[in-house]
């Protein structure tokens, strides 16, 4: 140090009072055991980011010492607060505190030895959970929204969402559910990839054709993206299973092409209080809403009963246009985004339902049913029907 | 007159129509004119004597559940959408 900077510590030392790391600690506990009254002390970090990323005390602010005159008073707006500083090792929070003193900051403390010997005493620190750098550019365009941002990308890259079906519906919900990041998705489905899928369930592809869809799935997501965890149940799901199977996961998604997995589904994410996101098609017409256990209606409060066979042809037997499931898809895995980021209106109660023809979304009302069996206030879900008899394929020549 | 849209399973007992008009008061009145001209319509969703549970009824948007079921009052300008449940697949 030459003297002009030692001349600049020494008046520091005058100006700005010291705390040891100890003392530091017993003022901020005793602060956390106060009432809201006695929030009197604000932590702030002068170091540089890369820094505060190592490490910090926990609760305390980040204003680096090169931008301190311009955020402090932002960042700490009522002077009379007693504004404790800290650097690495004692030298930059001295001079932080001089500024602050010239900018009106009646009494600001500087901690004596800084971070290194707050560490060295055994004294608690966080570390913040940062990217990697692949991550930071990946997920760029998520985190420059003001209602995602980092913490935003953060909650999905923790989120687990189930996608029953890797089929129509299942393929393109997984496939952007992955691009966005979500870290964990469980594929369930029993299936081969067929030659006649892949007009529509773009997760698979020629090569594929007679691999089970949940690994070929698990194929196209992880070379989208190696942030994605998929976990494949090749199975079907049934009152054996669906209890444990769905109970690791923060949202269901319904891609399946049946009656009775939809009322087993609904009835097991009521027990389990797990949202599940419905989607449906038929031709040109797809519709899908938000099943959220206890607020809106469930499936059983939309339909009690499973139509006849007649009325219910699946995609084998009355086709469907390929890009319908990719769009009522692409709108689950949206409704799913919402859901797990906690933003926006999902569709809870609000059935959309879309018309390609005629080029037309439209919304129905929906209602939680004070009689539904399986969310009513009478409700037993322990022996509801899930029609498994009654809903047999048609056996058609 | 009351106008009915039909979700794309119920269309082949109407012809093949997206949508009908109906004359009525209410839905049971609007109902009773459908299934007078098209009487597969009636078989296809309340071949009992009451309106089959699959078949969901929404009036301007709205479930007539939750408003006055089958007594729902159905003006000249208004939607009437039948809605049964789709499954999809395979």
């Amino acid at each position: 140090m030459g003297e002009a900077s030692r001349e600049i510590m020494r008046q520091a030392r005058k100006q700005v009072e010291e705390w040891t790391p100890a003392r530091v600690h017993e003022a901020l506990a005793e602060q956390h055991e106060a009432s809201s009254e006695g929030q009197d002390i604000v932590l702030v970090d002068v170091r540089e980011k890369i820094e505060w990323n190592e490490g910090h005390i926990p609760g305390a602010i980040h204003v680096p010492r090169g931008y301190l005159e311009l955020q402090i008073e932002e960042a700490v707006p009522d002077k009379s607060k007693t504004v404790v500083l800290y650097c690495a090792g004692g030298v930059r929070s001295l001079m932080a505190g001089n500024t602050l003193k010239q900018m009106g900051y009646p009494n600001p403390i500087s901690m004596s030895g800084g971070f290194g010997q707050w560490k060295n005493s055994g004294l608690p620190f966080v570390q913040p959970r940062t990217m990697s750098e692949a991550q930071n550019k990946r997920y760029s365009r998520h985190m420059l929204i003001p209602e995602v941002g980092e913490q935003g990308q953060f909650k999905l890259l923790d989120s687990k969402v189930l996608l029953i079906g890797a089929g129509g519906l299942g393929s393109p919900a997984a496939y952007y559910l992955a691009a966005a990041g979500v870290g964990t998705l469980g594929i369930i489905d029993a299936d081969v990839v067929d030659e006649s899928n892949l007009q529509r369930q773009i997760l698979h592809n020629t090569k594929r054709i007679g691999q089970y869809k949940a690994e070929s799935a698990r194929e196209t997501i992880e070379a989208l993206n190696p942030d994605v965890k998929v976990v494949t149940y090749i199975d079907i799901l049934d009152e054996t299973n669906v209890a444990r199977i769905i109970a690791d996961y923060d949202v269901v998604i319904d891609g399946t092409d049946n009656f009775p997995t939809r009322y087993l589904l609904n009835d097991a994410s009521l027990r389990a209080n797990i949202p599940v996101v419905h989607g449906s098609v038929f031709r040109f017409e797809g519709q899908l809403t938000v099943f959220k256990p206890y607020d809106g209606p469930c499936y059983r409060c939309l339909y009690p009963e499973p139509p006849p066979a007649e009325l219910a042809p699946s995609c084998a037997e009355a086709g469907v246009l390929g890009v319908l499931p990719g769009i009522i898809g692409l709108l689950q895995a949206t409704e799913t985004i919402k859901l797990l980021l906690g933003i926006g209106d999902p569709l809870v109660g609000r059935l959309m339902t879309y018309d390609a023809l005629a080029g037309e979304f439209s919304e129905l009302r929906l209602f939680r049913d004070p009689n539904c069996p399986a969310c009513g206030e009478h409700a037993h879900l322990d022996d509801l029907p899930t029609y498994s008899d009654v809903c047999a394929m048609p056996v058609r020549a | 007159m009351a106008n009915v849209r039909l979700a794309p399973v119920l269309r082949a007992s109407v012809g093949g129509s997206k949508q009908v008009a109906a004359s009525g008061g209410n839905l049971t009145e609007v109902l009773a004119d459908l299934y007078a001209r098209f009487p597969a319509l009636k078989e296809q969703i309340q071949p009992e004597e009451s309106l089959s549970r699959f078949i969901n009824i929404y009036v301007n948007d709205q479930d007539v559940r939750y408003l006055q079921g089958l007594e729902t009052s159905v003006g000249p300008n208004d939607t009437v959408i039948l809605l049964p449940a789709m499954a999809g697949g395979r």
